[in-house]
């Protein structure tokens, strides 16, 4: 019995068809996404300059060399990183975990205030900066205008290490919590009412409730926000980058008080065309942002279940 | 840009014999009195964003601060327009934001119609590797990826942004959990029998089955688009900006006009803005089931 023509078009349709259709995806990804990610790793060997690509050397790990033991601005913006993550992650989760109990009650006007927590995240991250570098202005600046009614003197935000630090985090944080707290909130719904009518029978009031509930059985989400949270900050360029506008912009403050370790890739690599450079920053990075983010997924596993 | 999706929530443990209620407590007038707090922290530095664009330029450097919006949006946002080129800027956004989001929505359920329903060699490999990809940063490869767009003289044009965004692993994997759930077998195989092609099948079976996941996704990938900064920022030239671009520029002058450039970010907040106002239920719905992040 010979196969008619329909019968044969239909047998290569579907066996073919399906590669045709996830093959736009892998074309795309292949050259724009994977290929320049597997080739950093070529381009960090290199002495390689944007202007000057005739001059390319290989000189193995001579970037990595210069970095790890002979470059105190690296170190330096790893510092500020580090710094930054901690300001951000542990707030961000903490109130996000608040919030996320307020709106977990009966309400009116429930998509109202999940609309309003979530506002924060759907500005763009450029526009955020500029209106909070104005809020922390030094001379007309909001927030010292309510510091001063404490007494408080006019702060140089911008200017010092920990208060510029400050700032910035607060940026994250605005930005950030209520994502966190509607992620929280979603499976907070989820607990059924019998476990807290049984804890109050057993003695347990509202905050021992929360802890001893409530926390314990976001875990998996709370895990979740924490490696989200710090994997964003590894990557923290755009505040850094506009907190302060200007020359100085690029090093994140006149005396790189706030750059962090995206912020001095970008230096390297789109200021200075040190390609090479910039390639081996970004590589230390990835590998710096696996460590965080397996460090506070070990901390956050140990959220207490009994 | 990263997506990631959240574990499935916990199974709390069920007692039996007692129906599982989800009673909540009523709440207080305090929980009003925090949650409204909240909401004004929220929404502030956007609503004094708006207040300073509709100041003079003198009000801004006034103490005690102008916390109400004045009388000079309209020329504020005319001068805008007159010297910078924010309407480049907008007109590019566009363009971007439109061009990806479609792509993305396309290629995510073509892809994601073919991993969830169709069988195929490799499929299972295939995806994992789409599940792996969306941990990458990308930043990681952007020396190489502007190396890459210089060769191609795609340096300081739109096509530089719009093309490596064409697709995302966080697309193929959402519309494949999509398809997976809400399109039964049988539908196909009828449609099969019917004599339909691959092609007709995707066409006229998945995608109207697929619209309200592609909507999500549409919404998401758009703001995601239109609010993107790194790379606009290293592929594209002041002279040919993207709005987050422009802003940046804007901001970085000797001299800040701070009126100018905050009336700037307010006009380039009003596209998610609406999106947002129009689409929101979608978009709090989106975050909570799928952990969706920009």
């Amino acid at each position: 019995m010979a196969l008619t023509l329909a019968d044969r078009r239909h047998k290569w349709d579907v066996k073919l068809s399906p590669f045709g259709f996830v093959s736009p995806y892998f074309l795309i990804f292949g050259v724009f996404g994977l290929f320049p990610l597997l080739y950093t790793a070529f381009v960090s060997l290199q002495k390689r300059n944007l202007l000057d690509a005739e001059g390319a050397q290989f000189i193995g790990f001579g970037n990595y060399e210069q970095l790890l033991f002979h470059d105190p601005y690296f170190w330096n913006s790893m510092g500020n990183t580090v710094s930054l993550w901690l300001l951000t992650t542990i707030p961000q989760i903490l109130f996000a975990l608040g919030i996320a109990h307020l709106l977990n009650r009966r309400l009116r006007g429930r998509m109202f205030f999940r609309m309003g927590m979530i506002l924060p995240n759907i500005t763009s991250v450029a526009a955020v900066t500029i209106i909070f570098a104005q809020l922390f202005g030094r001379d007309f600046g909001l927030v010292n205008w309510v510091l001063s009614w404490f007494g408080a003197g006019q702060v140089d935000w911008q200017a010092g290490t920990a208060s510029s630090h400050t700032a910035i985090a607060a940026m994250v944080v605005w930005r950030w919590t209520g994502y966190h707290a509607l992620i929280f909130l979603a499976s907070m719904q989820a607990i059924p009412s019998s476990m807290y009518e049984a804890a109050t029978l057993d003695g347990a009031r509202g905050w021992q409730q929360f802890w001893r509930i409530t926390v314990p059985l976001l875990r998996p989400q709370i895990i979740f926000s924490t490696v989200i949270a710090t994997t964003g900050n590894m990557r923290l360029l755009a505040e850094p980058l506009l907190f302060n506008p200007g020359t100085a912009a690029a090093t994140g403050g006149s005396d790189r008080q706030f750059q962090t370790a995206a912020l001095y890739l970008y230096e390297q690599g789109f200021t200075k065309y040190d390609f090479g450079y910039s390639s081996a920053i970004a590589l230390i990075l990835a590998v710096a942002t696996m460590l965080v983010a397996g460090l506070s997924y070990l901390v956050t596993r140990r959220i207490q279940t009994d | 840009m990263t997506t990631v999706l959240t574990p499935a929530a916990p199974a709390p443990p069920v007692t039996p014999g007692r129906t599982r209620r989800l009673v909540r407590r009523v709440a207080s007038p305090w929980t009003y009195a925090a949650l409204i707090a909240i909401l004004a922290g929220s929404a502030f530095p956007v609503y004094w964003s708006f207040v300073v664009s509709s100041q003079t330029t003198e009000a801004v450097g006034s103490v005690p601060p102008v916390l109400v919006p004045g009388g000079h949006l309209f020329e504020n946002i005319a001068r805008v327009f007159d010297e910078t080129n924010f309407a480049l800027a907008l007109g590019n956004s566009v363009i971007v934001a439109g061009t990806i989001t479609v792509s993305v929505v396309l290629f995510s359920t073509l892809a994601g119609f073919a991993f969830a329903k169709l069988k195929f060699r490799g499929r299972t490999f295939l995806l994992l590797l789409v599940v792996a990809t969306q941990a990458i940063p990308t930043e990681l490869g952007v020396v190489p990826l502007y190396m890459m767009m210089a060769d191609f003289g795609w340096a300081g044009q739109l096509q530089a942004v719009i093309v490596p965004g064409l697709v995302t692993a966080f697309g193929v994997f959402f519309m494949r959990q999509y398809f997976e759930r809400a399109l039964p077998l049988e539908l196909l195989e009828a449609g099969r029998m019917d004599g339909c092609g691959s092609l007709r099948l995707f066409w006229h079976v998945a995608l109207p089955a697929a619209r309200p996941a592609a909507a999500v996704l549409g919404l998401f990938t758009f703001m995601q688009a239109w609010n993107d900064f790194f790379w606009p920022l290293v592929v594209l030239t002041p002279e040919n900006p993207t709005v987050q671009t422009a802003l940046s520029t804007l901001a970085s002058g000797y001299t800040t006009d701070y009126t100018l450039v905050l009336t700037a970010a307010t006009i380039g907040t009003v596209p998610v803005l609406l999106v947002f106002l129009l689409f929101g239920r979608q978009i709090v719905g989106g975050i909570m089931q799928g952990a969706l992040k920009g």
